[in-house]
């Protein structure tokens, strides 16, 4: 691991919808839309004017400030679930209810909800694409450790 | 905090109305928390997007709930299917994308929803009135439903839109409220010259840039020199909620909350004034058009689907003129406005210029284009939006005269005048 325990911190977030994660984390300061921006077959994001165009956000704790544009995207981020290629959590600077709700209908469907949390704009800001992070149940992100 | 429930709610909670009804209402006030809404509230209508088919798990969220024995409770219209089944075989769809994209289409219907399959149900009989509150789905009939007609609903996504409609309930949380709908940034179109401000691409690149610097405030547009057609305002809510998050737009003079500039606001003051620069549309402009060169492989209009008023437009820029022959040329719309426009005589020149129609589905959620289809042109910003990203595929943009224009020539052309 190449970040020191000076470098790891803790944010206390707001878990919309609780649960545990830990991985690398990908991070954009701009909002996406699932539809027609994330491959719910491979976890790519595939909006080809989005900051994170032809990275891969499957298995990541992927950190964007909200979604935007179409109403498909809870179907979108559903499919992904149940496909496998979710981000492990999904960090939002607010409350955003079209993550929320992919990740509630997984739970009822498939008792898979995908953890999603709420920082603030402030906490936010101090994400870095690349650093470990782990989420708890409690909306508590430590960044900067984990596996 | 916690939402307050009436006892009707609480007995559809306890699955006393049903599975299916629990199902819903469970997913309705785990959502209403995550809002920090107070309660929920009745909704007389609601317009269904969960019905596209995206995969595997739409279509067995679909299948449980039907299995379930889910039926809406409030008049319902359902938008875009994942294929349009009078003519998916002229098309690349997939057989097996078509049998999934029918069972999910054929298990929303037996929840009793209207089979309207358009992106547009204001076009037909379900037109929501001023003030009704209502639960749709589908972005660009979200801005127009809020904006053009004065309805109130929230932006609902995908999976929760059915949930409203079985249950006639949501939480009673943004554009549901009175003071969610002032506006909040006041964009002045002064500097715009005539020349622009009558051609239609106005609107479609207008809203793409609104929608991009918007962000969740309510824009407020002042300074049109003539009042927009409904189909204008219909693009430009589309390109806002595309590039943007826009759910709610108000244009003094033109939409119904806001026949002053006073009333747009509230009596409040905007947060930002922002002057529309020949700058910003012009990048805005090209920000939409991602074709390089002049090859064109199809041209496609209809996003928001058409209207019988587009219809009545087009009609007369193709009367005796022919489409090139590499050049496909296609119009989405729903199914209704395709009878009505057929009754009227309007598709027999679509039909002699070598024009095609697809219904109840469009180029975005259907698998319809064959391979060497690389090159498209529209007028709308929304296909222009989505198609490089869902797609892989470049559009080119333009005015619906452009779109003609380079059908008949084969090759992109665009009328630069107004734009340089």
């Amino acid at each position: 691991m190449d970040v020191t325990a000076a470098t790891a911190f803790v944010l206390e977030g707001h878990a919309l919808v609780a649960g545990e994660a830990a991985g690398e984390l990908l991070v954009a300061h701009e909002p996406l839309s699932f539809w027609g921006g994330y491959d719910a077959d491979t976890g790519e994001i595939i909006d080809r004017r989005h900051a994170l165009s032809g990275l891969n956000a499957s298995g990541r704790i992927l950190a964007i400030p909200s979604t935007r544009g179409s109403s498909t995207t809870s179907a979108v981020l559903l499919e992904a679930i149940r496909a496998g290629k979710a981000p492990a959590a999904i960090l939002t600077s607010e409350v955003d209810a079209f993550l929320a709700l992919a990740s509630i209908v997984a739970d009822e469907m498939y008792r898979t909800p995908l953890p999603v949390v709420a920082l603030g704009l402030d906490d936010f800001a101090r994400l870095r694409s690349g650093v470990r992070a782990t989420v708890e149940r409690s909306g508590r992100v430590r960044i900067g450790v984990g596996r | 905090m916690s939402t307050s429930l009436t006892d009707h709610d609480r007995a559809l909670l306890a699955g006393e109305h049903g599975e299916a009804s629990r199902m819903a209402m469970s997913i309705l006030t785990r959502m209403a928390e995550v809002q920090g809404a107070e309660a929920l509230l009745d909704i007389t209508q609601a317009h269904i997007d969960s019905a596209l088919y995206m995969g595997d798990a739409t279509l067995e969220y679909a299948e449980r709930l039907a299995g379930l024995g889910a039926q809406v409770v409030v008049p319902t219209t359902l938008n875009v299917a994942g294929v349009d089944p009078h003519g998916w075989e002229r098309w690349a769809v997939p057989p097996e994308w078509a049998a999934k994209a029918r069972r999910q289409m054929e298990a929303y219907q037996g929840m009793g929803c209207t089979p309207s399959w358009t992106c547009a149900p204001y076009q037909t009989e379900a037109r929501p009135e001023f003030g009704q509150q209502i639960a749709w789905g589908e972005s660009s009939a979200i801005v127009f439903a809020n904006s053009v007609l004065g309805a109130r609903t929230e932006r609902y996504p995908d999976l929760l839109d059915i949930c409203a409609a079985i249950t006639g309930r949501v939480p009673a949380v943004g554009l549901h409220l009175d003071e969610n709908r002032r506006g909040g940034v006041l964009f002045r179109l002064g500097d715009i010259p005539s020349a622009v401000q009558r051609d239609d691409a106005l609107y479609p690149v207008l809203g793409h840039w609104i929608g991009s610097v918007a962000g969740h405030r309510v824009p407020v547009l002042d300074g049109f020199e003539a009042v927009p057609t409904e189909d204008q305002l219909k693009a430009m809510g589309a390109a806002m909620a595309s590039s943007g998050a826009v759910a709610l737009f108000h244009a003094v003079g033109v939409t119904p909350e806001a026949p002053t500039l006073d009333a747009a606001f509230h009596g409040g003051r905007p947060s930002e004034v922002i002057a529309v620069t020949m700058d910003a549309l012009r990048s805005a402009r090209a920000d939409l058009h991602t074709a390089e060169g002049d090859a064109l492989d199809m041209v496609v209009l209809g996003s928001p689907h058409f209207s019988l008023e587009e219809f009545r437009t087009l009609a007369p820029l193709l009367e005796g003129a022919e489409r090139h022959p590499d050049v496909r040329f296609l119009v989405t719309c729903g199914r209704a406005v395709k009878l009505i426009a057929e009754k009227a005589g309007l598709l027999g020149p679509l039909e002699r210029f070598g024009g095609e129609v697809t219904v109840d589905t469009c180029i975005l959620t259907t698998p319809m284009l064959p391979a060497e289809t690389r090159v498209l042109m529209t007028n709308s910003a929304k296909y222009a939006y989505y198609t490089p990203g869902l797609l892989g595929r470049a559009m080119a943009f333009g005015s619906t005269v452009d779109c003609v224009r380079s059908a008949i020539e084969g090759r992109v052309t665009r009328d630069e005048s107004a734009w340089t």
